[in-house]
């Protein structure tokens, strides 16, 4: 069965993420799950340097950092378990029913949980940085990178005040990875109904052109309600993003990740970069 | 695979850096220590330690142990530098390399499963012993200032981390070293220093082949010496990283550690030093130092050698009495002390197996042979009880003399004696019916008792009807995934 994962932890991100999720399971109708991962830090908080050991140092030390160990996790999992009865409060407010809502708690990384998940994952909702980078908002939480990298699974970054997308855009270049994302958006009852822009950005799009008219009437053939948009600039990312604030759109949606990582890194990702400066939300598909 | 090397390396750096440091410090004299034991020049260790830890640092399979020359293996090579030379060593260093790395690839890794637990505490009270005793040497036929020098750098040892402030944060076998170096050299005592026990490195290694004749002759002298030391090594280390895996509550790659510490002998091999391997006592106060990753282990082997390139003057200047103190520290951290208060506690054949592994390697001075005799124990001491776990009920029909045995349970070799003298041959009767169906044939000694019974009663002159056989003698087939089912399993317990 295919559930909605919503990714909930300590930092402001966690109202938007719940805001995102209960939009998304009116769309897909589709149960939401709450995760909230105790992830260990295996760093110790303090050391002894007196370099010495004597009778049964080994075992004063195991007990030693298994108490510390302890007293944290009884802490995390107390401090997990209200963040996500807020969270269930949040979501029942937004209308989701109770019995599509469930908690799931574990020891574990965020990454290694989600792929583990995977099969069972249909939309992973995700604020855009974690509890770490609480001051900073441009900040890419390191977790979202990793887990946008390693699922390939559709996943929905919320950012600060997310509301239900009245038209989201798609970044459309007729690469594989952008094609695959058309057909997806084509096929999910997510965006069903609101209106699409469909955008190319870049030098020399006439050679594109036939393609990008291919998108729309494919788009157009399941319903959607298509304005295409061809921006002839040098720089693609920014030309994206003042659209999106021209055309008041508030959800991006893009293939994720579709260059080599040789390019990416002589380039820079052209993901990371809307994910660090995006402000409406994203749908990153693969 | 980023976030994995940012875990292992960048991920604890100040305390790892601390934690390195204070490693190192205790490395020097250790390394020391188990060069002179071996019979070599304290060089040949103080490099071992340094290319094994560094090397360690990148090919390990399990971040913040902490590897260098180790006394469980340089014991293991005195009598090869006795009879052949420095040169050899270095070969045999070498062929443990590639031994451990194909171990590594075949996965004998996995092997430790059968390793058990009253093992690897006999292994690791055996190898305390052992460090002990090579101290002995240092404390017979001396003059009583070694004796009050080595006690008070036990006292300064295990007293300096009470005091305050200082205690904790200056590692106190260090303070020892630097004490009694001071004392011995402003009153002019004259007793063994490092410095007379041969000569100390001054400048980085250098990259060198053994001067050895390859040919099959000097194969068959290094092969022994390179077995054992190769099977020495990968005990300690995945006994040490399943300390480290319970201390840290983190898991290690065994396959992967194999072949990195033969990665890391080669390296050492090289280098101009002796094998090694993992240290459980150096990997335990790095954990207490609060060192957790890689770069620990790194920080460690390359704060070594820039340590001795350049405090050499320094060092030879040390006494041994003061090395003689730490290597005592480290002999009484790594025994297990709980073991001792568990020996009431567990069974007898537990304690057998941990004290007779613990005999045969002080014995041998070979921690391979002790760990050898010790899984061979447990193994029969678990065939025996598992043994146990054979009855054989039966009843008679007078109307039709007929008794019917009811065979429950395990029946292989240790039980077959058993399982035969359960039958009464001796009765007169016209038919015997065996029931096997909630029996378990494991071998073909199993096999081979039951046709025995067969034939004895059938030369009484009696009927005799098996039932259930194909299903009690499906254990003996070897196919191992059969059986790895919940479900398989528990049809196969209840009885078919």
């Amino acid at each position: 069965m295919s559930k909605i994962i919503a990714c909930i932890d300590g930092s402001r991100a966690a109202t938007d993420v719940c805001a995102a999720s209960a939009w998304a399971q009116r769309r897909l109708d589709a149960p939401v799950e709450l995760l909230h991962l105790l992830e260990k830090t295996d760093y110790p908080t303090e050391g002894d340097m007196s370099g010495s050991i004597g009778l049964g140092t080994h075992e004063q030390l195991l007990q030693q950092l298994a108490e510390l160990d302890g007293q944290r996790s009884r802490l995390m999992l107390e401090q997990g378990r209200l963040m996500l009865a807020e969270a269930r409060r949040q979501l029942e407010e937004a209308g989701v029913a109770s019995e599509q809502i469930s908690e799931l708690q574990r020891h574990d990384f965020l990454v290694d949980t989600l792929l583990e998940f995977e099969p069972e994952i249909r939309l992973l909702v995700m604020g855009r940085h974690g509890e770490a980078h609480a001051s900073d908002s441009k900040a890419v939480g390191s977790h979202l990178e990793n887990v946008t990298r390693t699922l390939h699974k559709p996943i929905l970054v919320a950012v600060e005040g997310f509301r239900p997308p009245e038209r989201f855009m798609l970044a459309y270049d007729g690469s594989v990875t952008a094609n695959r994302a058309l057909k997806t958006v084509a096929q999910s009852p997510l965006l069903k109904g609101i209106p699409c822009h469909l955008v190319m950005a870049g030098k020399r799009l006439e050679r594109q052109r036939e393609q990008l008219a291919n998108a729309k009437t494919m788009l157009a053939g399941v319903g959607f309600e298509v304005t295409t948009a061809e921006l002839e600039q040098e720089e693609v990312r920014t030309t994206l993003l003042e659209y999106v604030a021209a055309q008041q759109i508030d959800l991006l949606v893009m293939g994720a990740w579709g260059h080599s990582r040789i390019r990416q890194f002589l380039l820079g990702s052209m993901t990371h970069w809307m994910l660090q400066h995006s402000e409406v939300p994203l749908l990153l598909l693969r | 695979m980023l976030q994995k090397i940012h875990q292992e390396w960048f991920a604890n750096i100040p305390k790892d850096l601390l934690a390195g440091s204070v490693v190192a410090l205790a490395l020097i004299p250790e390394a020391i220590a188990f060069s002179i034991i071996a019979g070599v020049d304290p060089a040949v260790g103080l490099y071992a330690s340094f290319a094994i830890a560094v090397i360690v640092a990148f090919t390990g399979g399990r971040p913040g142990m902490i590897s260098a020359a180790t006394g469980a293996m340089a014991l293991l090579m005195v009598t090869l530098v006795k009879e052949h030379g420095l040169e050899y060593l270095l070969a045999a260093t070498l062929l443990t390399g590639v031994i451990q790395i194909v171990a590594g690839v075949l996965k004998l890794g996995e092997l430790m499963r059968f390793v058990s637990r009253s093992v690897v505490t006999g292994f690791v009270n055996a190898l305390a012993i052992l460090i002990f005793m090579a101290q002995l040497p240092e404390l017979t036929d001396v003059s009583w200032h070694v004796y009050a020098m080595t006690a008070a750098g036990l006292a300064i040892i295990y007293l300096f981390p009470y005091l305050p402030v200082v205690g904790r944060n200056l590692p106190s076998p260090l303070v020892c070293i630097v004490v009694l170096t001071a004392v011995a050299m402003i009153f002019e005592i004259d007793i063994r220093t490092v410095g007379d026990m041969g000569e100390l490195p001054d400048t980085l290694p250098v990259l060198l082949w053994p001067q050895v004749p390859l040919n099959l002759e000097t194969l068959l002298i290094i092969l022994p010496y390179s077995v054992a030391l190769a099977v020495v090594g990968l005990l300690e280390s995945l006994m040490t990283a399943n300390i480290v895996d319970d201390l840290t509550d983190t898991r290690s790659d065994r396959n992967r550690e194999c072949r990195g510490q033969g990665i890391a002998n080669i390296g050492a091999g090289l280098l101009g030093g002796m094998a090694g391997c993992a240290m459980i006592g150096q990997s335990i106060i790095n954990v207490k130092s609060g060192g957790r990753g890689r770069l620990s282990t790194l920080a460690a082997g390359v704060f070594l050698i820039i340590l001795v390139v350049f405090l050499d003057q320094w060092i030879s200047q040390i006494p041994m009495a003061a090395l003689v103190a730490v290597m005592i520290m480290v002999a009484i951290g790594t025994f297990s002390w709980s073991s001792l208060r568990d020996l009431k506690k567990h069974p007898m054949s537990t304690n057998i197996v941990m004290l007779a592994t613990v005999v045969v390697v002080v014995a041998t001075h070979n921690l391979a042979i002790g760990v050898f005799v010790g899984v061979l124990l447990a193994a029969l001491f678990f065939a025996n009880k598992v043994g146990q776990h054979m009855a054989i009920t039966s009843r008679k029909e007078a109307a039709t003399a007929t008794r019917t045995y009811t065979v429950i349970g395990q029946v292989f070799f240790t039980s077959a004696e058993k399982f035969i003298a359960a039958f009464d041959f001796k009765e007169v009767l016209e038919r015997v019916v065996i029931d096997l169906s909630q029996a378990h044939f494991w071998d073909i000694t199993a096999v081979g008792s039951l046709d025995k019974v067969v034939i004895k009663f059938r030369r009484e002159g009696v009927e005799v009807e098996l039932i259930g056989l194909n299903a009690a003698s499906r254990t003996i087939v070897d196919k191992q995934a059969i059986h790895d089912k919940p479900e398989q399993i528990e049809k196969f317990m209840a009885g078919h």
